[in-house]
């Protein structure tokens, strides 16, 4: 299996505490992954990593099928070459409708000039169209997204996440905070994101990653400490020390 | 989505039909059209509120939009108005000077008469030679050019290094402050090129117009201001009416996602910052003429201040709140500092506007930020029935629906 994301040997840390340590980690084109580990595991550090938020002290992140380094790329830059993320707390532009909120993520130019001449195609508010009958907004199209609920807002932001159109989609505990019935949804909507691109859930929910039915990255102390099914890494010895027996 | 500008933003068509009943209803009440119902003086007076309005809607574009305070929007102003008070003094000592040397009995060489213009401009810095940057200043096209190029390349070259860094916030006004004392400091030597703290004086004299009264020259400065704050108020809201102002709309409210959407943030707020530094200049360059003096203290720090505080008042992150507070606070200013305020006697003391008026002013910027944050244009939304709803707590989350603290309790 070529893969889509490989992070190797990458180690940072910060005021000489190591948030990552040694960490390698891949993933392919159409994969679901879903990574659990205890507080301060260094799950979030990951994402940065990936992301361009943080530069690691040491280590590769190679990305594509070029192979090129995530490393010394902008956040920007990372961000159009398709790697989109979700933050822990819903965030979106509380101030602007659920359209323009979409909108904004839409696979598009992004420079200033080109935004500036920009108006909206049929085909852009068809596929707006769809993408809120997927995270079911629809009706909300012309709502201040700040009026949203809670779990419609994590939904919103899921579905600016496909509306980039990113090859891997980094999630970070998406179902925090839902209802039974969100979390469903929600889990649904990973299931079928990851049959045309990468996606990596973080989640402290056992229930929820075993809704996902996927491979399990288990972190402690900013290295892997186990992969493979839930099951599998569930019965790992040291899983259950460090995380599953506290 | 399909629908035009104007039909998604019909305050715009509002403003702009406001503005032109003002403008004609003050051109019929002028000197000029025979009138003595509006002074030449106070024409000049509304000409330069419009162009404060003008650079209020600017400092409404990078502020109330894209979330950068800058307090350094008066140095580009004051730039603006420089470079066409470069032209208007020196066009015009060059005809004085060329006309008394004319009667001499041997006809002046073209040095000599530079000669004399540059002892009569510099005369008062005890020098007599041009500096470099007055080598285009009989050229109305070039100053007029560098009315927009100079203050633009300006704010590209410190917004470039500025936000390349990631200065944000605080530190970015700090810097912008920092940025309009240099200048006004620099400005104020006399090897400067520009005059030092004496200026550029007698402006509002255009060259080769000499007959024509100056009832005619203000009311024609005043339709040019009109004019550019119409056409700068239609680009203004054209810029962040489309997808452009929904970017930085979200930069200012979350610079980080929007980075992670795939922009890149910095070219934005850099275009946003050029572009209103650019509107500035243009704004100076009609309000130096109108005022007749420039000199370095309008680009001292305070004066940027005074924007954001017109903006503030007025209501920020909606172009019309700019354009109120500045005409708003400016004219109220004027007549409070013009000594047209009568004394209020309390009897064991007597407040004199002239001395008081900042602190009046000081206390409105509070009792706005206070009391209605959204300004003076917020209280439009009464009328127009645009009003959130009066929402308070946090989120309760998914439980409860979309109820906050406060509502779920009642």
């Amino acid at each position: 299996m070529t893969s889509l994301l490989e992070v190797s040997g990458v180690s940072v840390s910060f005021d000489g505490f190591k948030a990552i340590n040694n960490l390698s980690f891949a993933i392919g084109d159409t994969e679901l992954r879903a990574i659990i580990g205890p507080n301060g595991a260094g799950k979030t550090t990951f994402m940065d990593i990936v992301t361009g938020r943080t530069r690691p002290d040491k280590g590769r992140v190679l990305w594509g099928e070029a192979n090129i380094s995530l490393l010394g790329l902008s956040e920007a830059r990372i961000a159009r070459e398709g790697i989109g993320r979700k933050f822990q707390k819903p965030t979106v532009f509380e101030d602007q409708t659920v359209l323009e909120n979409l909108l904004l993520a839409l696979r598009n130019a992004r420079g200033p000039f080109q935004v500036l001449f920009y108006r909206p195609t049929l085909e852009d508010l068809d596929r707006v169209q769809g993408l809120a009958g997927e995270i079911g907004l629809t009706g909300a199209l012309d709502r201040k997204s700040g009026e949203l609920s809670h779990g419609q807002k994590q939904w919103l932001e899921i579905g600016m996440l496909l509306a980039q159109e990113p090859r891997l989609l980094l999630v970070d505990e998406p179902a925090a905070g839902m209802t039974p019935a969100e979390r469903e949804h929600t889990t649904a909507l990973l299931v079928e994101a990851a049959k045309s691109r990468a996606v990596v859930v973080i989640e402290h929910d056992m229930d929820f990653v075993r809704r996902l039915g996927c491979k399990v990255t288990v972190l402690h102390e900013g290295a892997v400490l186990a992969e493979g099914s839930l099951d599998h890494v569930t019965a790992n010895r040291k899983v259950i020390d460090v995380y599953l027996g506290r | 989505m399909s629908r035009s500008m104007f039909a998604r933003n019909p305050s715009v068509l509002v403003f702009l039909a406001i503005l032109g009943l003002f403008t004609l209803g003050v051109t019929l009440m002028s000197e000029w059209a025979g009138s003595e119902i509006v002074s030449t003086s106070f024409v000049k007076t509304l000409g330069k509120t419009l162009c404060l309005a003008l650079v209020a809607v600017a400092m409404d574009l990078v502020w109330g939009y894209a979330g950068i305070l800058s307090l350094g929007h008066f140095a580009f102003f004051g730039l603006g108005g420089y470079m066409i008070g470069m032209w208007l003094m020196y066009e015009r000592t060059h005809g004085i000077v060329a006309s008394s040397l004319a009667e001499a009995t041997i006809p002046p060489t073209e040095s000599e008469i530079a000669g004399a213009i540059g002892n009569q401009i510099f005369g008062v810095v005890g020098s007599s030679e041009f500096p470099a940057i007055w080598a285009f200043a009989d050229s109305l096209a070039l100053q007029l050019l560098f009315v927009v190029l100079v203050p633009g390349l300006f704010a590209f070259v410190f917004g470039w290094l500025a936000f390349r860094s990631r200065v944000t916030g605080v530190y970015l006004s700090i810097l912008t402050q920092a940025m309009t004392l240099a200048l006004a400091l620099y400005l104020f030597q006399n090897d400067s090129g520009l005059r030092g703290n004496n200026g550029l004086s007698g402006l509002q004299n255009l060259p080769g117009l000499d007959h024509v009264p100056q009832s005619s020259i203000s009311i024609w400065f005043f339709w040019a201001s009109a004019g550019a704050l119409a056409l700068g108020y239609a680009f203004s809201a054209w810029i962040v009416s489309g997808k452009f102002g929904s970017v930085i709309r979200g930069i200012r409210d979350n610079e980080s996602r929007v980075r992670f959407l795939g922009y890149p943030v910095e070219a934005y707020k850099l275009f946003v910052f050029t572009v209103t530094a650019m509107i500035a200049g243009i704004a100076g360059a009609l309000y130096y003429p109108q005022a007749g003096i420039i000199n370095p203290a309008e680009v001292a720090p305070i004066a940027s201040i005074y924007l954001a505080v017109w903006v503030a008042i007025g209501g920020r992150g909606r172009l019309y709140g700019a354009v109120i507070g500045a005409a708003f606070v400016s004219l109220v200013s004027s007549w409070f500092t013009g000594g047209q305020a009568p004394d209020v006697n309390l009897g064991f003391y007597t407040i004199r506007w002239v001395d008081w008026w900042l602190v009046l002013l000081g206390l409105s910027f509070v009792a706005v930020t206070l009391l209605a944050p959204k300004g003076i244009g917020g209280l439009l939304d009464h009328w127009t029935g645009r009003l959130a709803p009066d929402r308070h707590g946090a989120d309760l989350g998914p439980d409860s629906g979309s109820l906050r603290e406060a509502e779920a309790e009642q």
